[in-house]
């Protein structure tokens, strides 16, 4: 069992699966706070639900992202020791920054949050997850920097082989990285903003399945209360409504950030990592052309036989240069320049240990860029067209009493989740096969770079990473299962599961519910495990 | 110049204590929920004393090993690298208790409670032995060749030492969570926290005495010798205090003893991080470890910002959740019922759409 093989899996895995939660809690996050400064603004009940309800899931949610999260920065360190090495002056910076300025903000204000319902006077309470949330949103900062920085490593000199980190700023300004972060945390807003809608469609739908709201004759909705079913109330509808277009208009926005910022870093990748974009293109040959469908080997070795059955002349040449007529460089261009940069075989190299020798493909897998890239694409305009379509049919104030159409609104909610993994598969996949991409066209920064065979921990067997793989695999899938089970028992809940007491008389002024009690030293404390 | 260096070392050390000062009643206060009490209503008031403050201790141990990849790179390679199964047991475990922590009271059954408090306690137990195992490893030695690389196979970091390490950091959790419990609840769980300290103490601190103490005979100066009898006189305190009833001394006296005692240890073990047992021109020190000056002046800025903002704030959440809590001030739980008709409303042919 080669160990490299098998680490890398596990970091794919591992990775994917910690950024299906991050997106959610970056996105949802970011919500919550909106909907709980509109409470605190306004005192409207259905602020405060919304902020409960969402916030609930929130949770659930969160915890799984820290969980996994740990194994992320353990894992370098474990299973990519060289890597370590070669890069740890300048690469562990950020994860430390990440560390100290970010993620304690983010983890100690949360619990504040959490806790602090009824405990903190109400502002102070709505400012802990203001700041937890921002400290998420640092963390994502931190974290793109490290590894737009293993995309186009700046800011270093190479000494004895290492580079060594000669100016911070431009690691943390790194032109591919605030393009790469923008993209990020838009595709996360996204996420949080799709999980709405979906979300808010299925509760108006159960509401129309069971009578409790009708529409009039032109279609108006006619708002109605069930008190047998807790929470179910007129409210509620307000709730859900707000909720959907919220999450409509936001999704929609992010989208249209998603697409710009997208083109923006697309135009950077042509120059910083030239192959993976003509791998993502399938292009073989220099050309401008888009292509929309091509069949073929695309996986085969020889480029030629992959044929472009849809393609848009010009297209490609304004993605990546702004005109339609500049040839883009195509894979049979640049493989020989990248031979001739950085040699056709692993060096004899104590540090490739058996890899030595071994030919150095630098074409990535084409199967992998050429879909994962368009299925980036495909999803992301799905998820945009379903909140355009959401909006457009609960113009009159509920959704349709379809159940396909629900499932179909529920269903939706996985297309930026899915946009997320292959777009960040197709980035990562694409950069093979170097850990750290040579940087093209910054001074002082030749020789750095690393093939990812070179990566991998050199005492660490491939028995050792199976295990962790297996255990972690298996303890992934599991929690996963209960994350899911726990999330649709708490969204089926409706507010009630968030709030026991939803709807019940207020034996006092609600402006005046979280405002702490001096001698509450007995009360019963408003949240605990 | 080692001065950046050292500085760094003396920040890792810190972010180690302040993880195993904070951290320390998280996984003993989990570990207890195992044998503690039968008592549904006892646990859950155990598991809220670290409810709102558990999740920011952890960052320690996060922020722990990202400042040891920024500060010592090759540190952090190599044994995060040769420790690779004790590390993979050490995450599954927190993933166990995080998860744990939050999932618990989000079921209504017996049995849903009874699981997660198995993960809580043995997910505690496994981060506890394993970090111990780590730390225990990095101050007396790991067979390492020149590259760093651990030889002699996946078990060769499985020494006495190591069971040393992870039965001392056990034993402490146990100790400072038992006087953490004393300190933040009232009842009969209070008492039997109490009791445990005052009976218990003793034999639970006997691995991290013998730790401090192998460590001393190895490479201890009068300096380090005198932060032990600092250690020393601090567990002698607390446990008189907490035989007297004086809960808040007791937990300052076992806090005392852990800070003197890890200085110690890594005062005593100081320039070396990593010892090579095959060689030791192999040993890893703080100056062939280091990143390069520029990096760690960047760090030290950021440390310098960073740091004492998160004593600040976690100082506050602390303030904030002083007081004392029973099992009558839990609220109740609930059972989530999906909010829908058994049976669909009749579709009105007119309003159809």
């Amino acid at each position: 069992m080669d160990p490299l093989e098998i680490a890398r899996w596990q970091f794919g895995i591992t990775t994917v699966y910690h950024f299906v939660m991050v997106p959610l809690t970056l996105g949802l996050g970011m919500l919550l706070a909106y909907m709980q400064i509109r409470w605190v603004r306004t005192g409207d009940e259905r602020w405060l639900r919304m902020t409960k309800f969402w916030g609930k899931l929130y949770l659930i949610n969160f915890i799984m992202g820290v969980a996994t999260g740990l194994v992320q920065e353990f894992q370098f360190g474990m299973a990519w020791s060289e890597y370590s090495r070669f890069v740890g002056d300048v690469f562990g910076a950020p994860l430390a920054m990440e560390g100290l300025l970010a993620f304690f903000v983010e983890s100690t204000f949360l619990g504040l949050w959490i806790f602090g319902w009824g405990r903190l006077p109400k502002r102070l309470h709505l400012a802990t997850l203001c700041i937890a949330v921002a400290g998420s949103v640092v963390s994502a900062y931190f974290i793109v920097v490290a590894n737009s920085w293993m995309q186009h490593p700046v800011g270093v000199d190479l000494v004895d082989g290492r580079p060594v980190m000669t100016d911070v700023w431009a690691v943390l300004t790194n032109n591919t990285a605030l393009v790469a972060y923008a993209h990020t945390l838009l595709g996360a807003v996204a996420v949080g903003a799709a999980f709405l809608v979906g979300i808010s469609w299925y509760h108006l739908w159960q509401r129309r399945r069971d009578g409790i709201d009708t529409v009039d004759a032109r279609g108006r909705v006619v708002v109605g209360e069930e008190p047998s079913i807790r929470g179910r109330d007129r409210t509620d509808h307000g709730v859900w409504l707000s909720g959907l277009r919220i999450g409509a208009v936001v999704a929609i926005l992010g989208f249209g950030g998603v697409a710009i910022t997208g083109d923006a870093q697309a135009k950077l990748m042509f120059d910083q990592q030239p192959l993976k974009m003509a791998a993502a293109e399938a292009a073989c040959h220099d050309g401008t052309g888009f292509s929309v469908l091509a069949v073929g080997p695309l996986g085969g070795k020889d480029c030629d036989l992959v044929v472009n059955v849809i393609e848009i002349p010009g297209l490609l040449s304004f993605l990546a240069h702004g005109d339609f007529d500049t040839d883009v460089k195509g894979v049979n261009t640049l493989i020989p320049e990248y031979e001739k940069a950085y040699g056709t075989a692993l060096p004899d190299d104590p540090k490739y240990g058996a890899r030595a020798g071994q030919t150095i493909d630098y074409l990535p897998v084409m199967e992998v860029t050429y879909w994962g890239f368009r299925l980036m694409i495909g999803f992301g305009i799905l998820a945009a067209g379903a909140a355009v379509l959401a909006l457009w049919l609960t113009r009159k104030g509920t959704v349709p009493r379809s159940k396909p159409l629900m499932w179909a609104a529920v269903a939706s909610i996985l297309a930026p989740f899915a946009a997320n993994i292959t777009g960040w598969v197709f980035t990562e996949m694409g950069r093979q096969p170097f850990v750290v991409v040579p940087n093209p066209n910054a001074s002082g920064t030749d020789g750095v770079f690393m093939f990812t065979a070179a990566a991998v921990s050199p005492g660490v067997s491939g028995g050792e990473i199976v295990f962790s793989l297996v255990a972690l695999g298996l303890v992934y899938g599991v929690l996963l299962a209960v994350e899911t089970v726990l999330l649709v028992r708490f969204v089926r809940g409706g507010v009630a599961a968030a709030m026991p007491d939803v709807g019940a008389p207020r034996d006092h002024d609600p402006d005046d519910q979280d405002t702490p009690d001096p001698d509450g030293a007995d009360d019963v404390l408003a949240f605990a495990y | 110049m080692d001065t950046l260096p050292t500085i760094w070392f003396i920040a890792i050390a810190v972010l180690w204590t302040g993880y195993l000062l904070l951290e320390g009643f998280d996984l003993g206060v989990g570990m207890l929920l195992l044998t503690g009490t039968r008592k549904d209503e006892e646990r859950r008031l155990m598991l809220n004393t670290i409810g709102p403050v558990w999740d920011g201790n952890e960052v320690w141990l996060i922020t722990a090993g990202a400042a040891t990849f920024a500060a010592f790179p090759l540190w952090y390679s190599s044994l995060f690298s040769a420790l690779y199964l004790p590390l993979t047991v050490v995450l599954l475990s927190l993933i166990f208790r995080a998860v744990a922590i939050e999932y618990r009271g989000k079921g209504h059954t017996d049995r849903w409670r009874r699981w997660w408090d198995r993960a809580l306690g043995l997910g505690s137990f496994g981060a506890a032995f394993g970090v111990g195992a780590a730390l225990g490893l990095t101050t007396t030695g790991l067979p390492l060749d020149a590259n760093g690389d651990r030889v002699g196979g996946a078990f060769a970091w499985l020494t006495p030492y190591a069971v040393l390490g992870g039965l001392a950091v056990v034993g402490f959790c146990l100790v400072h969570a038992s006087t953490f419990l004393a300190l933040k609840t009232t009842g009969p769980v209070r008492e039997r926290a109490r009791r445990l300290v005052v009976r218990w103490s003793p034999l639970a601190l006997l691995p991290i005495v013998a730790w401090v103490l192998v460590i001393q005979f190895r490479s201890g100066t009068v300096a380090t010798w005198a932060l032990v009898v600092v250690a020393a006189a601090a567990a002698i305190g607390g446990w008189l205090s907490a035989r007297a009833g004086r809960e808040g001394l007791a937990f300052a006296g076992i806090a005392l003893f852990l800070v003197a005692g890890t200085a110690s240890i890594f005062a005593a073990v100081y320039p070396v991080v990593l010892p090579s047992t095959l060689d030791g021109a192999w040993d890893l020190t703080v100056a062939t470890a280091a990143s390069g000056e520029y990096t760690l002046g960047v760090m030290s800025v950021v440390a310098c910002i960073g740091l004492p903002l998160v004593l600040l704030y976690q100082g506050w959440t602390y303030w904030v959740f002083r007081k004392r809590i029973g099992t009558g001030q839990l609220p109740p739980q609930h059972r989530v019922m999906p909010a829908a008709a058994t049976r669909p409303a009749p579709v009105p042919q007119r309003t159809r759409r």
